[in-house]
């Protein structure tokens, strides 16, 4: 009774070091997120008002991305819609080749990670290089982040070193983060310089103003928007807000529940190309519409990308992001994965102790772990619900739907007790790998009552 | 005021004893308190594990056996909160409604908000670390979510501070959860163990005697582990200190 996380998670937490400094640090971060929700006596009526507004915008988008298209392009943008993964990036290709683009610069963005962006492009032979410091270190290390906002929260400062000296002849041995960082700041400023194109993802898209807002820490979307000529911004179609004034709510709650921050460094407004300069504006659905129709899980689209919900999570704090068949890992992946392709991704849902803390640090208030509870009950349907689950479900519920035979084996239970060790602990018992089981009493309550012995 | 009192599965089969407790320390405060027979399980380990059908009969079972109460009240959160949850979905199919879900309460969120004793007999001079189990906490709302910006209260805390002689603690991580799950706590076992060892060391780590709770399945897997590690701390239902010398 396995599943592929179930088994990776076993594999992480085989280096107990680095899994306890991982459960550690994302802590860490979750209590930093507490504190600063608790600086904000109107926390609570933030998230209630996130919510509201999310479930608004994403009723009401027929209406909001026309409103967004109609002031992007007076704005002076191109805008483009996207209808799945292949018609987005067959988009930002085709702009590029227009613009006889051969080096492309972009800062992180999961909707790239989610339609194979920098795939598609290097196939077709432009390079693609990001540039937030997590992901450019996963992506010279060829692997996907393990986290939606700190990608590379699962590698340490050590094979950072060794990575830097193959790519950029650092030291060998010198680990100490500033000097990795001016390292990487030194090789990025060149791929700055040498970019025709900058792309970035966009956390929240206004209608009322057609401009798309990036929020980060290290600022190089912001360099790399700042150098060539041409801007490439997309986004997935519920990033959309209706005003300004939506958009404050988000801005308060974004970096607090994610990082514990009260804003991120940068928080910049795209709204019109530069002097001489174009900017194309993509909105993405790939998968979007249908979850709109789906009443039980429309609320995924209430996500920001925050990340607080895997901060919180026991299980994706003891895990990590790369024991999740899904790209994007914790709660929220879970469920969307399971929006995707639910017979690709139903190994996650056993990720989840239904321990519900990842409801109440959502912003936005998606009901994380109702949705998973609500997965569990399809699977079945699905033709995937474990076999030996199904065996130990059915086989309570025979038990328990006879409360004679319930009684007679609770009277025969006190003899599991006295089993010679091998019996109870062997390869089939699994609880019993960490546990000793518990013992049953000589007398049950039900015994005891009949008996008048409750007194 | 009838009270039929909900023993779950496991308390019946493992721990009796805070059955017993249950009974002596409600009829300790007055309440007209009755145990219907032959009682089995609320469901919940079914539906947890994705095999919500499977619970239909016991729910429709649960709620003829207890239809003559005016309050249904057991020492489990996590069973009490899965009845109060998810009946009324379970039989909606039914000619009538449900009559659990609107009268049933978990033994301290009932003690503590319908009868309200000023005062317990009950001493026990030993420092405890509470549990806050996450179906107590977040679905039953027995004490304030850590993750939520909302005033301090705690149930536990409150009931047990009428206990005498007691010293009450709360680990680091409050409300994170203990990892047991139900069937999680098979099929992702690793990860469950590391929780529940985890879990363990915050109590220890407060110079705690016992680890004392309002839901045994948190319980059962801790000791469990304190069990199987030799660790030198126990575990108690809450129930067991309330009516500790009745």
């Amino acid at each position: 009774m396995s599943t592929k996380h179930s088994k990776a998670a076993e594999k992480f937490l085989e280096n107990k070091e680095q899994a306890a400094w991982h459960d550690q640090t994302l802590w860490m971060v979750r209590a930093k997120r507490d504190k600063m929700s608790k600086s904000v006596p109107e926390w609570e009526m933030l998230r209630d008002m996130a919510s509201a507004i999310k479930l608004y915008s994403n009723s009401h988008l027929d209406s909001l991305l026309q409103e967004f298209e109609k002031n992007a392009i007076a704005n002076g943008a191109h805008v483009y819609w996207a209808k799945d993964a292949e018609e987005y990036c067959s988009i930002v290709h085709n702009i590029l080749q227009n613009h006889n683009v051969k080096h492309f610069i972009k800062s992180k963005s999961m909707l790239a990670e989610e339609c194979g962006l920098n795939e598609y492009l290097q196939e077709k032979g432009i390079e693609v290089v990001e540039s937030d410091l997590g992901e450019r270190i996963i992506q010279l290390m060829h692997q996907r982040p393990s986290h939606i906002v700190m990608p590379a929260i699962h590698i340490k400062k050590e094979q950072i070193g060794e990575l830097f000296v193959k790519e950029m002849g650092t030291e060998p041995g010198n680990n100490d983060q500033t000097y990795l960082t001016h390292a990487a700041r030194k090789n990025l400023r060149n791929k700055f310089i040498q970019a025709e194109a900058a792309m970035t993802g966009a956390n929240f898209a206004v209608a009322s103003t057609g401009e798309c807002v990036v929020c980060t820490n290290e600022g190089n979307a912001d360099m790399g928007t700042s150098q060539p000529k041409l801007q490439i911004t997309a986004f997935g179609m519920e990033k959309i807000v209706p005003d300004r004034d939506a958009l404050g709510v988000f801005t308060r709650l974004l970096a607090r529940s994610g990082t514990g921050q009260p804003i991120t460094t940068y928080t910049s407004h795209y709204r019109k190309p530069r002097h001489g300069g174009e900017l194309h504006i993509i909105i993405v659905d790939n998968g979007r519409s249908r979850i709109l129709a789906d009443k039980e899980h429309v609320k995924t689209l209430n996500c920001l990308r925050c990340g607080a919900c895997m901060n919180t999570c026991p299980v994706y704090r003891r895990s990590g992001g790369y024991s999740y068949t899904y790209f994007i890992p914790g709660p929220i992946g879970i469920n969307l994965g399971m929006l995707k392709a639910p017979l690709h991704y139903y190994d996650n849902v056993s990720a989840c102790s239904l321990c519900h803390s990842c409801q109440n640090v959502c912003p936005a208030k998606v009901d994380l772990a109702d949705q998973i509870y609500r997965w569990r009950q399809q699977l079945n349907s699905l033709g995937v619900a474990s076999k030996s689950k199904k065996v130990m479900s059915g086989g309570m519920q025979f038990l328990m739907e006879r409360p004679g035979l319930f009684n007679f084996a609770l009277k025969s239970a006190p003899i599991a007790n006295s089993l010679p060790h091998f019996m109870m602990y062997n390869g089939l018992n699994d609880w019993g790998k960490e546990h000793d089981m518990p013992k049953f009493a000589k007398e049950s309550f039900n015994e005891m009552w009949k008996k008048n012995k409750v007194k | 005021m009838k009270v039929g009192l909900f023993i779950p599965c496991y308390i019946n089969a493992v721990y009796p004893q805070v059955g017993v407790a249950s009974y002596k320390l409600l009829k300790s405060l007055g309440v007209d308190v009755d145990y219907p027979l032959d009682q089995t399980c609320c469901g919940q380990p079914m539906a947890n594990a994705g095999f919500e059908d499977e619970s239909k009969e016991l729910a429709k079972r649960f709620d003829r056996l207890f239809e003559k109460y005016d309050y249904i009240v057991g020492p489990s959160a996590s069973c009490v909160v899965f009845v109060r949850d998810n009946y009324g979905n379970l039989l909606k199919e039914e000619k009538h409604r449900c009559a659990s879900e609107g009268k049933i309460y978990d033994i301290c969120e009932f003690i503590h908000d319908i009868v309200k004793p000023t005062s317990l007999k009950a001493s026990f001079p030993h420092k405890v670390s509470i549990q806050n189990s996450c179906h107590g906490v977040r679905l039953m709302h027995l004490s304030a979510p850590s993750e939520l910006n909302i005033p301090y209260y705690n149930k536990l805390r409150d009931l047990l501070s009428l206990v005498k002689g007691i010293e009450v603690v709360e680990p680091e991580r409050p409300d994170e959860c203990c990892g047991f799950g139900g069937m999680f706590g098979v099929e992702e076992h690793a990860i469950s163990g590391q929780m529940g060892r985890d879990k363990v060391k915050r109590h220890m780590d407060t110079g705690a005697e016992y680890i004392v709770g309002a839901d045994s399945s948190c319980l059962m897997h801790q000791s469990g582990i304190i069990s199987r590690e030799k660790l030198p701390i126990k575990t108690i239902h809450i129930v067991e200190i309330l009516a500790a010398g009745l």
